[in-house]
């Protein structure tokens, strides 16, 4: 398998999803090894903005050619934004999960990455299961 | 759990990166890089499978004909050696018990190569009304089968030994000689496309394998795994055997009714026209998703916001780029441009009935066989 990013600054949760904390707000997509293992993305569907998300409940679906997984949420709070363009180019999730694939973006009704791992940890994680 | 079979190509496979999941008993590979960069190939240059897991067995003897005769909703003594037909094993309810590709390999003797979860079934359903009369050789273990598919095949089998390939027409095969390995190739295969399938000793499979691959590389030849071979087959509305075909189904139902001589007698040929006398109530269709959704197989699929049939095969399309599917529903929902629903997550989601084969490339489907 191709080498997998782990961005240092980033948050990541059991289920394979990445936080990214601004201020009061919190990106989320799924990770680099979740996309190589999902393959070529074909369908996402995310909720609406002004919706509420709960940690580690499922918010979206994620299609590849072959299968359908959930997607979950890393932490919980209000959608204040989603990822429009990924109605059109799902593939950006292969292309750029950390950037232009990103999903959601969540105002945090606590700590936003209570129960996540960081960078390491989750390079922990992932090699466990390779 | 029973331990996964390993076709000669297992390590291989591994070797290249192959992602291995269980299919039919076997550890195969699904994809070795994307599904939709290997389906491309097989589309536009040429895409290389392992398909050894499928089963081979060869019937002999001089009633070997009247037995292919009676086992196959074609007649197989009418075949020419050197020639392939598509058909059908049916129970003597008419249903399918699996579908097949059948070799005229000589005056006296076939070769069947049916499908890798059906073997043993197909095997005993054979030796059971082969009875005495013909010998009926399992002859899987000892076979490598790989299909090379795309309309860059016969220049890559040129590449190989195999130029003389080249003239094969569809639905007929030669002996051949390709890089060292005796190989019997039939233009024949499961994509829609232009290929081969290539039928070696198990010894042989690695090296063939190897060597076409390198041979093809300048083609565009990439290895390919199941995920494409399953996306290229809907593609061509191909069925598959326990998805659009199985034992309570009949050949007409499924829309197979050019591989079926109902003017003779065969195993199920009774079963069959009683039941097409007193009617089918449901049809096999290709449909194209016109919302926004992918239809999988075992959704419902609706008409009126009513359960009337369920999606045997579905996913995207990498060809058109949309999403497409199979599905069996009532007679009266199957004419093309028929409005249907597939629910998909408790949604509905339009559909419309389609003309199949969804791609049509140069040899899509099995219709000249």
């Amino acid at each position: 398998m191709a080498e997998t990013l782990i961005p240092e600054d980033l948050h990541y949760s059991a289920q394979d999803e990445w936080a990214r904390s601004e201020g009061d707000r919190v990106t989320v997509g799924i990770t680099d090894y979740a996309q190589q293992q999902l393959g070529d993305i074909v369908f996402v569907e995310l909720p609406a903005v002004g919706s509420a998300v709960t940690r580690d409940a499922a918010f979206g679906v994620i299609e590849s050619v072959k299968a359908v997984s959930d997607l979950y949420a890393p932490l919980s709070g209000e959608v204040i934004a989603v990822n429009e363009a990924l109605t059109a180019r799902p593939e950006l999730v292969n292309e750029d999960c950390y950037g232009a694939g990103w999903m959601l973006v969540i105002r945090p009704s606590g700590d936003p990455t209570a129960g996540l791992l960081d960078a390491a940890g989750y390079a922990k994680y992932v090699a466990e299961r390779a | 759990m029973t331990e996964l079979r390993r076709t000669p190509l297992a390590a291989l496979h591994e070797r290249l990166g192959g992602r291995m999941v269980p299919f039919a008993g076997f550890a195969m590979p699904v994809q070795y890089t994307s599904i939709v960069d290997e389906h491309r190939a097989a589309r536009e240059a040429a895409a290389l499978f392992d398909v050894s897991h499928m089963g081979q067995i060869s019937l002999a003897g001089a009633q070997a004909g009247a037995c292919a005769d009676l086992l196959c909703t074609r007649a197989m003594s009418a075949l020419a050696p050197g020639r392939v037909r598509y058909a059908l094993l049916c129970n003597e309810s008419g249903g399918v018990i699996d579908d097949l590709t059948v070799y005229r390999t000589g005056a006296d003797s076939f070769l069947l190569c049916v499908n890798a979860a059906n073997t043993a079934v197909d095997l005993a359903w054979i030796e059971k009304h082969a009875g005495e009369r013909s010998s009926v050789l399992d002859e899987s273990e000892q076979t490598g089968l790989l299909a090379l598919q795309g309309p860059a095949s016969a220049a890559v089998l040129a590449q190989v030994g195999g130029a003389a390939l080249g003239a094969l027409k569809r639905f007929s095969f030669a002996r051949a000689e390709l890089a060292g390995c005796s190989v019997l190739a039939s233009r024949t295969g499961y994509t829609g496309a232009d290929g081969f399938e290539l039928y070696c000793s198990a010894r042989d499979a690695a090296p063939l394998f190897e060597a076409l691959l390198e041979a093809g590389r300048a083609h565009g030849l990439v290895p390919a795994g199941l995920g494409a071979r399953d996306t290229l087959r809907l593609e061509a509305a191909l069925p598959l055997y326990s998805q659009e075909l199985d034992a309570d189904t009949t050949p007409l139902e499924a829309g197979l009714e050019r591989f079926v001589e109902l003017d003779r007698d065969f195993l199920g040929s009774a079963a069959i026209r009683r039941r097409r006398d007193a009617g089918f109530t449901r049809a096999l269709v290709g449909f194209e998703i016109e919302g926004r959704g992918i239809a999988r197989t075992g959704y419902p699929v609706l008409s009126a916001g009513r359960p009337v049939g369920r999606v045997t095969s579905g996913g995207p399309s990498p060809t058109l780029s949309r999403a497409i599917g199979l599905a069996y529903v009532p007679r009266e929902l199957a004419a093309i441009g028929s409005a249907l629903e597939i629910e998909v997550r408790g949604r509905a989601i339009p559909a419309r009935v389609v003309e199949t084969p969804f791609v049509s490339g140069r040899a899509a489907g099995r219709t000249n066989a």
